[in-house]
């Protein structure tokens, strides 16, 4: 059994026979669900040995794929996050039917997932790059809905990701330069330039961030919302194996400031733009940008004895920012659906008549903000105070950030309750909208109140990274 | 193959693929545009030859004619997808030549830091690329529909393509940008039919 063909081709091949099949939603989306699970609870149950008994059989387990002379390395350390990856995974396609998202959206997805289990796996990792590529070129099939019109921010989403790729393999290929025969500092600065250049295309760095908003406001709000929690996850992953791999990029004090930085401006930014926004889907996209800004500062955090915890720090935010995103982006559909449009003239009162998708909406933004006994909280506590050590100045401009977002989050809600005095309550939300939203909102409460009982998951993920981790 | 002969057509495939991009910016008739592209690729192909072994650079060249190929044929059922309302000698097609003609003198200005960026690069290389990249630049800026956005990527890539194959000499890589450009053409073939696909979900 070669753990990574089983992680990488077996899901890919299926993904491409549930799209044969699509026009059978209901099954495609269970089976793609129950594949996920079974796949996570594979990768986990899995005994850390050559070889294991089930039953009378004998497996041979191998955790390595050689092809075209490059290797998928499936790794011990790497097991979390392919874990959490296809447990994540498993959860948006639950919901994925009564979202509405597409046909395309569960066998796309699939598809999807075993790219960014082979961005996880390959080795040299720079190839990452071009899986990424990949994924992207297939996310545009569950972004650009049959009968829609092709959006703006579709078309600049697919043209800075790809116009991404091309700096992060100029990079691999001077920093592979730098770390066998060593450079000047020009070289230096000219690899830190394409990398830079590269992450700010890929992660939506100012100034190139218009897609994310425009990607919100013009797509289906579940399938936005799945990219923006999957693709900055891979692209995080895939950036932190640049500073592991390469030990000047580590041992440099201003890379981790400049990240620090960078992540500061980009939640200030994004909190700001939010605070004024006057359409739900665009808050949305500007609370996904303020997470990779927040994702940014914690690995301007990791650095030198406190990598271990700001880098568990990272990979810990990704259930609550998986949880918000996926409720915000359930109840904005169920609002979406009823007023056939997110402006905040088309919502405008329709809390009144959705009120648990809107109360679900909104406070999943206020999570995603770090209110108190939500399930962002912890985290965002923990990065707070770690930040603020360090600079008083970005911990209350990251503050200001995410004040902007609650700003956002408290307009949203006011538009949704507005109406008038003859305008009564009612709850037509279906039964099954009802249980996913109340679950959804019970969720959002119990890990911001419990957040011992799920962190724990998360501590061994930043192991995959042995030298940043010492 | 005679050296003489393969430095002449070094310098040609330049020509080639500087007149190509130009008219993918230009053209406002589909066919000639799918016809540009596919010559770019002959264009491509020597370039990357240069560094490659023929046999291997040929990829570059089967992987950009089929994504041409796809291309071509979408738009020989949706024609409406390349087309513009303005004329050929339209301000705007002044414009675009304008900017165009600012391609040589940012590629003389740029040419000397590349060769020095990228060791083994021969000057061909240099001017081809960069032409490929600025001219695609320039298409994704002047273009709004799905196809001319794809076309301006393609391009883009192509003239990375030939940079990177002065450094990497991967099969996998090879492969794997292959599928790229392929896939590119066929997401711009969803993306133009689109639109008009009966409406599923």
């Amino acid at each position: 059994m070669i753990l990574p063909i089983f992680y990488i081709l077996f899901p890919g091949l299926l993904g491409l026979l549930l799209l044969t099949i699509r026009r059978w939603e209901t099954v495609v989306t269970f089976s793609g669900t129950i594949i996920c699970l079974i796949l996570a609870y594979l990768v986990w149950w899995l005994p850390d040995a050559e070889y294991f008994f089930v039953g009378p059989w004998f497996v041979n387990l191998e955790d390595t794929w050689t092809i075209l002379g490059r290797r998928f390395e499936l790794g011990l350390n790497d097991r979390p996050a392919i874990l959490v990856l296809y447990l994540g995974t498993a959860f948006w396609f639950g919901a994925a039917n009564l979202a509405r998202a597409g046909r395309n959206f569960v066998p796309v997805g699939m598809c999807m997932l075993a790219l960014l289990a082979a961005v996880i796996t390959v080795e040299p990792f720079l190839y990452a790059a071009l899986f990424i590529a990949m994924a992207v070129l297939l996310s545009i099939l569950i972004l650009s809905r049959p009968g829609q019109p092709v959006g703006q921010g579709v078309l600049r989403y697919l043209t800075f990701q790809t116009l991404g790729t091309p700096f992060i393999l100029l990079t691999g290929w001077i920093l592979t330069g730098v770390e066998f025969g060593g450079a000047d500092t020009e070289v230096y600065l000219r690899a830190l330039l394409l990398m830079g250049m590269g992450f700010a295309f890929l992660l939506a760095v100012f100034p190139f961030h218009s897609w994310v908003p425009m990607l919100a406001e013009d797509c289906h709000p579940y399938a936005a919302a799945f990219i923006f929690l999957l693709l900055p996850v891979a692209i995080t992953l895939f950036g932190l194996g640049f500073f592991d791999q390469f030990a000047w990029l580590r041992n440099a004090d201003n890379s981790y400031l400049w990240m620090r930085n960078v992540g500061v401006i980009m939640t200030l930014t994004a909190g700001i733009w939010a605070a004024v926004q006057r359409h739900l889907g665009r808050i949305l996209g500007y609370a996904a940008l303020l997470e990779i800004g927040l994702s940014l500062i914690a690995i301007g955090l990791a650095q030198g004895e406190l990598s271990r915890d700001f880098l568990g720090v990272l990979f810990a935010a990704l259930l609550p920012r998986g949880m918000g995103l996926g409720v915000w982006a359930l109840g904005l559909t169920l609002v979406w659906f009823r007023a056939g449009g997110l402006s905040f003239r088309e919502v405008q009162g329709l809390g009144r008549e959705t009120p648990l998708a809107a109360a679900a909406l909104t406070l999943a933004n206020f999570s995603m903000v770090g209110l108190p006994l939500l399930a962002g909280f912890p985290v965002r506590m923990v990065l707070l105070e770690g930040l603020s050590q360090i600079s008083l100045l970005a911990s209350i401009l990251t503050l200001a950030g995410c004040a902007g977002l609650l700003i956002g989050g408290l307009r949203s809600l006011a538009v949704l309750v507005m109406g008038t005095e003859e305008t009564g309550w009612k709850m037509t939300e279906s039964p099954v909208q009802k249980t996913f939203l109340g679950l959804g909102i019970i969720a959002l409460f119990i890990l911001g109140l419990f957040p011992q009982w799920f962190l724990p998951i998360f501590a061994n993920l930043p192991l995959m990274f042995k030298n940043l981790v010492p | 193959m005679d050296n003489n002969f393969f430095e002449f057509l070094k310098t040609i495939s330049v020509i080639l693929v500087s007149m190509t991009g130009l008219i993918l910016l230009l053209s406002k008739d589909w066919r000639l545009g799918i016809g540009a592209l596919a010559f770019q690729y002959f264009g491509v192909f020597i370039l990357v030859s240069i560094s490659w072994p023929v046999e291997i650079a040929v990829v570059k060249l089967v992987a950009g004619w089929m994504s041409a190929a796809v291309l071509g044929m979408a738009l020989v059922s949706e024609p409406n997808g390349w087309s513009e309302d303005q004329p050929y000698l339209s301000s705007s097609t002044f414009f675009r030549l304008l900017a165009a003609g600012l391609v040589l003198p940012v590629s003389i200005t740029i040419a000397p830091t590349l060769e020095e960026w990228l060791p083994g690069i021969q000057i061909q290389q240099v001017y081809g690329g960069m032409a490929l990249i600025l001219l695609g630049l320039l298409n994704l800026g002047f273009k709004s529909k799905p196809i001319r956005v794809i076309i301006g990527l393609l391009t883009i890539l192509a003239g990375f393509e030939v940079y990177y194959a002065t450094i990497e000499f991967s099969a996998l890589v090879t492969g794997l940008l292959a599928v790229i450009n392929l896939g590119l053409a066929l997401v711009g073939t969803y993306l133009l039919f689109c639109p008009i696909m009966e409406e599923t979900d």
